[in-house]
Order: structure tokens, then C-alpha cells, then sequence
């Protein structure tokens, strides 16, 4: 059993990589399934796009339109879906992912200056990736591990009770 | 499956767990899964292996122990010696003290107010059962409250039991549950569904999340009674995609309920059937909002609507939906095991039961723990919670997340109730509470939670999309040191604006963080805005 308290929120490495045509690429079959299992009802669009970004790390405008056309649904409606959930990504995540909790016990226990220090060193925000493509830094709307506040997690592994200093180490051991 | 067969797994779990001579319990829910509980629990498997002492010694995964800031904890039964902190390395040293003299440099107070002071009925079986096998939840007397509903009971006699013991929804709300169900009930219509809301979203809060790692049959068997209650055969449970290790268990929980006959046609050899699916979120706040919520299983944008019609005559695809929070179903069964009427013996006159809060900021004690409801304040911050560490002064509690408000120390000694927590501004919220000492500004606390609100407004109605954003700004702005005379008075004004005309939920409840700070720290913003200084040196000044 691993802790992925945020591999979902931190696509895999997998993700860099273009999405192929539905048919000469083997992770649709994931995609497919899901709507299959769904009797393709118009109703599963959240789930499929759930099993896009499981399959391929985010979402790309072909997987996108490949979705509305399956499910018979205008893309307007499944781009508007996409970028209204938080948890969907339509850019690539970078190789390495850390992802910053900013709960509110978080940011009383000093998020803000973590965030800060991997702003000066490394330029890059929130949301943003290493122009390396080496990390890409995000944020979530509280883990839920309070108890270890300030929490980041870092490809997919939670660690808490965490200082800038800390976190810069590790990420400085992504970049080295 | 009948009684009988809940009988003989019951017996036959005894059976079982009176073999070993020692179990050890170790807690394997996210706070102490993230600080390596799992490799605690397989190094001391692997030594029990190692020393053959398999048939004496059991080693396993239970539910959330509570006291989340000292993790890895665990159990050592019957001796009831609690570790905590353990690494795999005290693997061989706990061994080795077995039934001897307990390891005393990981000892963990089991005697603590920390524990003794909680009275449990949502969480009593956390950190007893393990949470992936069926056949623990049943000998701890699960499901028997289901068969003595489908068995004895009129769906309207399971309302009437609710309705007597009081129980209100533990989402934030607070309304009469019995209320709810008897209105779905009422409805005519063939199709009917329950939702179990476990999206829970506000920053802060855990429980649900704990409840469904810990125990998930406990929330599965209250829905089923709920789903006879109102006439329901089907049923959603619509749980953030965030909380992956709950998904996980809930799928086992769902797939050994099924098979156990107790999900499915025909439970308990009666004519009611009843299924559930799970439905993952994506990571938007205001789909804990239940026409959002609706919308959001139906596969569209979660976006609220205005109500009435209510979801419980027009609700999922357009039948009468029941949506209750994971804690209201957890606590049903125990009310229908024991009777409406010793529910409502515990807690206040207007609040029944009790409450499970999540308890973290800047207090010793950070975890989970369940309380009557009515309990006071200060025993939660300092007898439970331990007070505020590196002797500093305490400065506020944050209840209810992003819809509550900050209570200041001068109403410490109120009782914890739906009531008085919106008598002084805030809300009971689903539970989250925060502890903030004097190293905290409140202007720059209202200003994360505008943030929060701001960026989670769906943008369908105009008080909440703008409102919230030019809250944000004006707060902003007495962060930076640019306040002005007159600057508060249009933060009142805005608040009163987005509180009053917002859409749903979210933007209503939006300004209370700020109304409440602006109530009761005053001073701070004053303070901001005519000396540019920051007391608690948080916010960037020039004067600072």
C-alpha cells in the first residue's frame, strides 16, 4: 500500500510524453474502458476525464476533443468542465512535482515563507514549472495531515513539519 | 445473510482475536501513514515472522488513534500500552518487551486528558477495527442495527427514532436530520437517491476523511438505513479525489458489503435493495454545496441553484435526493442500536450528541477527537488540546473553515453549540478548528480566507464572484500598508452586500471571517491602517 496523499494531484512522469491517437496508444484503453463501463452516458464525463488524467498526467486538447466526441457532447462543455475543477491539469507537469499545502494550519505554521524562498531561489510560482522542466511547484487546498502542518508533498510522498530551508534542500537534490 | 450469520462471524472473530496472547495495533490512517506507519507495521511483522511467534502475537492496521502530532502510534493489547513516534527500528525492542516491562522512552500517556476527556460514539470503533476487514465492523455489532430495521422496524418509525434523538446534519448546517429524511420521504416518487457528502473541502478539516479510513462500514450501514427510512434504493457517495487512501477503503468496504449480501437485492432475505457508487470529486470547494454537489455527479460544472425546489422533492436527475455528510450517517446506526432517546440524553438542549472536531494550529495536541456537544472551549484548547506550546499567549479559534469566523479568548468559556458558535459569529462548521497564538495577525487571516473564497467562487452570481475579490483587494491593500480612513467601513458594507444577496452558501457565509475578526479585532485593523505596523509581524510594512 503507497501513500499517494497527492500523486493524483501530482501527475506522473509518464505525463511529458504527447498523447498518441486513440488507437495506436495503449493508455486509452484505460479511457475506453471507463466509458464503456459507463455506457457511455454523458453523465460519466467527470469520470473519464478523471481516467484521461490518470492515464496521461493531464489533459491536452486532444484528449479533450476525443472525449466530447465519444460522449457526444459539445467541446465547449467538456473545456468548460476541464478548467472548472482544480484537479484537472491541461498543461504537463514537470519531472518532478512538490506540492505545497495551504490549509489553513498550514499557513499559520508558515507556508508563506516556503513558498517565498522557492519563489526567490528558483523562480517559479504556484501553478508554475522550472523552465528546466525539472520541477513544477503547486499548491492544495489542505491535505487533511494538520497534524503535521506545514506538510508538502514531494512526487507523490507527504512529509511534515517541514522549514523553507528544508524544502529548498530537497528540491536542490532534484535539480543537482 | 440473517442474524445468525452476523452471530457466527461475531463468535468467530472472538475466537480468533482470544488466540493471540499479545496484538499490537498500529494505526494506519494518512496522519501516520505519512509518517511510516506502514513500515512500522512491516518491520514488526517481519520480526514476528522472524521469531515464529505468528499464532501468538497479531499484528494490525486499525483506524485513527487521534493524537495525529506524535504519529506513528500504537496499541499493544491487553496490556492497553500505548507507543508513539515509533520508528521500524523499535520493531525488535517492543517485541522483546511483550508481556515485560512496556519500552518506556515511547510511551504515550493513555491516561491523558487528551484521551480520557472524549466520549465516543462516531469514532469508537477507530482504532479498534481494522478498516479493510468486514468481519471486525460485524463483531463489533455492525449491521445489526440494519437488520433490526429491515426486520422490525416501518421506514416511519426509523424517522421517528431520528427525529427523538436530535441528531442534526454534521456538514456545517445544522438542520434537524430528521426533518430532512421525513421530507424525502414524503415525496412521491418511484426513484428515489441518497448522497453521502464527503467532499469535504474547508482547509482544516479531517474528519470525514478519518471516519471513512477508519471505519467505512459504519458510514455505508447508515446510509442503507437511511435509504430504507426514505424509500431509496440507490445511492452516491460523492468523495474528494484528494483522499485517495478513503477511496481505497471505501471500494473494499463497498465490494465486501456486496458480497456479504448486505449491499445488493434482497438484504437480510427482505424485499429492500439498495447500491452505492462512488463518485470522485475534482478539487472544487463549492461542490460541498448540494446543488453544486448534484451537478457535479451529473457530470456538469458544479455550480449551486438557487433553492427552493429543495433536492429532497427535485435533487439528482431531477428525483427526490437526500444528502447527508458522513458524520450524520455515522451517526445513525448507534442511534437506531441504543434508541433515539439516549441520544439525545448526551449534549444540549437545541444540540444532541456529540461532535468529532479536528483540532490543529498552534496547540500541543493536533489530531481528532470526539466530544458531547455543549463542552466548553477552553477544556478543547487547553485540557484536550494541551494548551498553546512555547509558552505563548493565546490569541483565537478558528471554527468552520472558510464559512466560520475567529472566536478571541473573552468567549473561551462558551459551550460548544450549533447556537451559541453563531451567536458570537462564527459556526459549528463541519469541524475544523484551528488554534492561533499571538504570532498570528487576524487581518492576515481574514485576508487567506477571502483568498480562499475568492479563488472557490464559481462566478455564477455577481456578490460573491466580485464581492469576495474586492474584499480580497481592500484587504490587500491594510496588509501593505496602504489603508485608509474609511477603508473598514467599506469592508462592512461590502460584507453585508455579499452576505446578504450571494446565491448559495458559500458567498452567504463568505464575510465571516472578516466580519468576525472586524468584531472582535478591531483594534488590528485599526492598527494596520493609522500606524502601518503589524503587532504579530506578519504583514510586510514599512514600520515593521
Amino acid at each position: 500500500m503507497e501513500t499517494n496523499i497527492a500523486s493524483s494531484t501530482a501527475p506522473s512522469q509518464s505525463a511529458v510524453k504527447e498523447a498518441g491517437k486513440p488507437a495506436e496508444d495503449g493508455r486509452w484503453k484505460v479511457v475506453n474502458r471507463t466509458m464503456r463501463l459507463n455506457g457511455y452516458s454523458q453523465h460519466a464525463l467527470i469520470e473519464t476525464l478523471h481516467s484521461v488524467q490518470e492515464a496521461f498526467g493531464y489533459l491536452d486538447m486532444g484528449a479533450l476533443k476525443y472525449v466530447a466526441e465519444q460522449l457526444k457532447l459539445p467541446l465547449s462543455l467538456v473545456y468548460g468542465v476541464a478548467t472548472f475543477y482544480h484537479f484537472f491539469s491541461l498543461k504537463p507537469a514537470g519531472e518532478h512535482t512538490c506540492v505545497v499545502c495551504t490549509g489553513t494550519a498550514c499557513y499559520i505554521a508558515g507556508v508563506p515563507t516556503i513558498i517565498e524562498g522557492i519563489q526567490k531561489k528558483y523562480e517559479v510560482g504556484p501553478g508554475e514549472t522550472t523552465s528546466d522542466g525539472k520541477i513544477s511547484i503547486l499548491t492544495a487546498r489542505c491535505l487533511g495531515s494538520c497534524g503535521l502542518a506545514p506538510a508538502v508533498v514531494f512526487d507523490g510522498e507527504v512529509a511534515g513539519k517541514l522549514s523553507a530551508e528544508a524544502v529548498l534542500e530537497k528540491l536542490g537534490r532534484w535539480v543537482a | 445473510m440473517n442474524l445468525d450469520d452476523l452471530l457466527e462471524i461475531t463468535k468467530a472473530e472472538e475466537e480468533r482475536t482470544s488466540q493471540f496472547k499479545h496484538r499490537v495495533l498500529i494505526c494506519v490512517a494518512a496522519g501516520c501513514v505519512s509518517c511510516q506507519s506502514l513500515l512500522v507495521k512491516d518491520a514488526l511483522l517481519k520480526e514476528v515472522k522472524e521469531r515464529g511467534l505468528e499464532d501468538q502475537v497479531q499484528i494490525k492496521g486499525v483506524g485513527c488513534l487521534g493524537l495525529c502530532t506524535v504519529g506513528p502510534l500504537m496499541i499493544v493489547e491487553p496490556a492497553g500500552i500505548m507507543y508513539q513516534a515509533v520508528k521500524p527500528e523499535d520493531a525488535k525492542e517492543i517485541l522483546d518487551s511483550l508481556g515485560k516491562k512496556p519500552v518506556k522512552r515511547l510511551e504515550c500517556d493513555g491516561n491523558a486528558p487528551f484521551f480520557k476527556r472524549q466520549q465516543k460514539i462516531v469514532l469508537e470503533n477507530c482504532g479498534k477495527i481494522d478498516p479493510e476487514r468486514i468481519e471486525e465492523y460485524i463483531a463489533a455489532g455492525g449491521y445489526q442495527a440494519l437488520y433490526k430495521v429491515l426486520r422490525d422496524m416501518a421506514p416511519n418509525r426509523v424517522i421517528d427514532e431520528i427525529t427523538k434523538s436530535g441528531l442534526r446534519g454534521r456538514g456545517g448546517g445544522g438542520f434537524p436530520t430528521g426533518l430532512k429524511w421525513q421530507a424525502v420521504a414524503k415525496a412521491s416518487s418511484n426513484t428515489k437517491y441518497v448522497i453521502c457528502n464527503a467532499d469535504e473541502g474547508d482547509p482544516g478539516a479531517f474528519m470525514d476523511r478519518s471516519v471513512l479510513e477508519s471505519d467505512p462500514h459504519r458510514v455505508i450501514e447508515g446510509m442503507a438505513i437511511a435509504g430504507f427510512a426514505v424509500g431509496a434504493q440507490s445511492a452516491y457517495i460523492y468523495i474528494r479525489a484528494e483522499y485517495p487512501l478513503a477511496i481505497k477503503r471505501l471500494k473494499i468496504a463497498i465490494q465486501q458489503a456486496e458480497r456479504n449480501g448486505l449491499l445488493g437485492n434482497q438484504i437480510f432475505n427482505t424485499p429492500f435493495n439498495f447500491s452505492i457508487k462512488l463518485r470522485l470529486g475534482a478539487g472544487a470547494f463549492v461542490c460541498g454545496e448540494e446543488t453544486a454537489l448534484i451537478a457535479s455527479i451529473e457530470g456538469r460544472r458544479g455550480m449551486p441553484r438557487p433553492r427552493p425546489p429543495f433536492p429532497a422533492e427535485f435533487g439528482l436527475w431531477g428525483y427526490p435526493t437526500l444528502i447527508n455528510n458522513v458524520e450524520t450517517f455515522a451517526n445513525v446506526p448507534p442511534i437506531i442500536a441504543k434508541g433515539g432517546d439516549w441520544y439525545a440524553g448526551i449534549g444540549t438542549e437545541k444540540s444532541k450528541g456529540t461532535k468529532v472536531f479536528a483540532i490543529a494550529g498552534r496547540v500541543v495536541n493536533t489530531g481528532l477527537i470526539e466530544v458531547p456537544m455543549g463542552s466548553k472551549l477552553r477544556d478543547l484548547v487547553f485540557d484536550i488540546g494541551g494548551g498553546i506550546p512555547g509558552g505563548k499567549k493565546f490569541k483565537a479559534v478558528q471554527t468552520g473553515g472558510p464559512s466560520g469566523g475567529c472566536i478571541p479568548a473573552e468567549h473561551l468559556d462558551m459551550s460548544l453549540d450549533y447556537e451559541s458558535l453563531a451567536s458570537i459569529g462564527s459556526i459549528m462548521g463541519s469541524g475544523g478548528m484551528i488554534v492561533m497564538d499571538e504570532t498570528s495577525c487576524m487581518v492576515d487571516v481574514a485576508k487567506f480566507f477571502i483568498e480562499f473564497t475568492m479563488s472557490e467562487s464559481c462566478g455564477k452570481c455577481i456578490p460573491c464572484r466580485v464581492g469576495t475579490s474586492q474584499i480580497y483587494n481592500l484587504l490587500c491593500k491594510i496588509t501593505e500598508g496602504r489603508g485608509e480612513v474609511g477603508d473598514i467601513d467599506q469592508l462592512e458594507e461590502l460584507c453585508d452586500l455579499v452576505k446578504n444577496t450571494s446565491l448559495c452558501g458559500l458567498g452567504m457565509t463568505a464575510p465571516n471571517p472578516v466580519l468576525s475578526t472586524l468584531r472582535y479585532f478591531r483594534h488590528e485593523y485599526m492598527e494596520h491602517i493609522s500606524k502601518k505596523t503589524c503587532s504579530a509581524g506578519v504583514c510586510r510594512m514599512k514600520n515593521n
